[in-house]
């Protein structure tokens, strides 16, 4: 089984983030990046799957060159190689621009299985994954949670709203978006980081996959969000603060 | 291109609020921009939720019928809505933020060359589309710069239901062609996943535990502010994903909606997904140690500091308190 997983690389949850000086996106210098969380889940199913059917496990990613790092800590978790779409302005292309890169570096690979997270945690479009199966004329299934190959193709868990989930039957190649948690997360072992320098990553442009086309829509400005309510900040030590947030819970919630 | 086309989804027969939700954003386009406004639904047999519809909505509605739409497949979705598009040319397609949208509109509009503007929280007028970014901490506000219609879905609880405007529509049939070998998927009935023991949506009161609490030991630190308080545990996604807590104890999108008394959010960052399932809380406390957390946002009370000392302190507090 051949299997792609397209990663993204992200702002690091914890990372600080400022508003850019043009107010179009967030100041990216000293800025901590990693991967995707759910794109960490799919890469984990597709290494799963290596190991029971056998196979390779190609990743791909685009963006800069600091992607390349993604890219390895990837590898040294067990995928076989990587393809870098280099891009500079990944800012300025929208889904469905993205998306045309990605499939026009998947499609030559000709896999069995896509595997990409439900959404990234930066921009959260929640949609590469559906347009690359589109325009790759694949069937999809998004908000998967489990994976099973069968003679036909395979059968998917996909998750619903509310606690329900259904089964979806599907034949290959397909392309799936992974929901976080199906899996149990492998870190890189030490073996792993030392053979992640010898495995092959692929840098193609993305000029020479030549997918450009115009974007449909633009993020024009960002801001900070508007509070819904006014927060009332309890501030002291920690002993300070609990004691005044027992008196609201007395007095103002009567919970107490 | 006119109009404002809605695409209204059903729960178990009956036309989810968030549809609604959905109506009221349409509405609002249409009126902002003097277009007219029409509402899609699909399926096989959409008699009863057409009538439902034209009771509570002015525009046309229209049905989209065919015996392969019996069951939701994105393929049979996509063709669908593909065909009705071409035919009724809307300016604006306004869709529900649902599993279902998200699994099928993306598809569609790469087939109309466009994309979906996704999880719209709020709409001004230019048309301008608000969404969150960064799992809540920024606003990013875009704009449809495509020479097709634009389709937008719009997240739950962002437009008030009771806004869309009453009345009674004229409805209409659409039969889309479709050829069964073009559904490539096989769907199965939904089905529950464990039974549910633990009823959140009653509980009273909650604390609730995020990403912030770092190790699966440190859990008997809120289970102890719980239990002083008197309150049911709850998590947030990241905790039940990583096997901390059982996922009947999740709080959000994709697990339980609440609306306790007091939700005291402990180390919860308060990303869309999770804040979809608690905002209706009457009051949130929220305990974080980054002061631009998304919790705050929506916490009537807040500690910014460090979980690890904060919340012992509350709960000798709370011992202390109710002696």
């Amino acid at each position: 089984m051949k299997i792609i997983v397209a990663i993204k690389q992200v702002p690091d949850r914890d990372a600080q983030v400022r508003i850019d000086a043009a107010g179009k996106w967030i100041e990216e210098t000293d800025l901590q990046y990693a991967l995707n969380e759910s794109d960490a889940y799919a890469l984990e199913e597709a290494l799963q799957l290596k190991e029971k059917h056998g196979g390779e496990v190609v990743v791909v990613s685009a963006g800069p060159e600091r992607v390349g790092q993604t890219i390895r800590e990837a590898l040294a978790k067990g995928a076989d190689r990587g393809i870098h779409i280099e891009a500079e302005d990944l800012g300025q292309r929208d889904a469905l621009g993205v998306a045309r890169l990605l499939a026009a570096a998947v499609k030559p690979e000709s896999p069995d299985l896509v595997l990409t997270g439900l959404q990234s945690e930066d921009l959260g479009l929640g949609q590469t994954g559906v347009i690359v199966a589109e325009l790759l004329g694949l069937p999809h299934a998004t908000l998967i949670l489990h994976v099973e190959k069968t003679d036909a193709g395979l059968t998917v868990k996909r998750e619903l709203e509310e606690g329900w989930f259904q089964t979806i039957e599907l034949p290959t190649p397909a392309v799936l978006t992974i929901q976080s948690g199906g899996n149990k997360l492998r870190y890189a072992t030490l073996m792993g980081i030392k053979r992640a320098k010898m495995k092959e990553v692929r840098r193609v442009t993305a000029a020479e996959l030549a997918a450009d086309g115009a974007a449909v829509a633009q993020l024009e400005r960002v801001s900070l969000p508007q509070k819904q309510k006014s927060t009332q900040i309890l501030s002291g030590t920690p002993k300070e603060a609990a004691a005044a947030l027992v008196e609201k819970l007395k007095f103002e919630v009567r919970v107490l | 291109m006119s109009g404002v086309l809605v695409v209204i989804e059903d729960r178990a027969g009956k036309i989810s609020r968030i549809s609604w939700e959905a109506v009221a954003a349409g509405q609002k386009l249409a009126t902002a921009l003097g277009l007219s406004l029409s509402a899609a639904l699909i399926g096989s047999q959409t008699e009863s939720l057409a009538a439902e519809t034209s009771t509570k909505f002015s525009g046309k509605v229209i049905r989209v019928e065919h015996p392969l739409l019996a069951h939701y497949t994105a393929d049979g979705f996509t063709i669908a809505l593909h065909q009705l598009i071409q035919s009724e040319s809307p300016a604006y397609v306004v869709f529900p933020h649902t599993y279902q949208v998200r699994d099928y509109a993306p598809a569609l509009a790469a087939r109309l060359n466009e994309v979906l503007i996704s999880d719209v929280v709020a709409i001004a007028e230019e048309p301008a589309f608000t969404r969150q970014l960064l799992q809540g901490r920024l606003s990013g506000n875009y704009r449809h710069t495509g020479s097709g219609p634009c389709l937008v879905s719009v997240q739950a609880g962002a437009f008030r239901a009771d806004a869309a405007a009453a009345g009674s529509a004229e409805v209409t049939v659409f039969t889309p062609t479709i050829d069964a070998a073009q559904i490539r998927t096989k769907p199965s009935e939904p089905f529950r996943g464990s039974s549910q023991t633990v009823d959140l949506g009653s509980a009273q009161l909650i604390v609730s535990v995020g990403r912030g609490i770092k190790e699966a030991e440190n859990i008997p630190l809120v289970q102890d502010l719980a239990t002083a308080l008197g309150a049911e545990l709850a998590a947030s996604r990241p905790i039940c994903d990583n096997g901390w807590l059982p996922m009947e104890r999740q709080v959000g999108s994709s697990g339980q909606s609440v609306a306790p008394k007091l939700y005291l959010a402990v180390g919860i960052s308060g990303a869309i997904q999770h804040l979809v399932g608690m905002k209706a809380s009457q009051c949130v406390v929220a305990i974080n140690k980054d002061p631009d957390a998304p919790i705050f946002e929506i916490a009537d009370y807040g500690i910014v500091g460090d979980l690890f000392e904060v919340v012992p302190a509350l709960t000798e507090a709370i011992k202390a308190a109710k002696g």
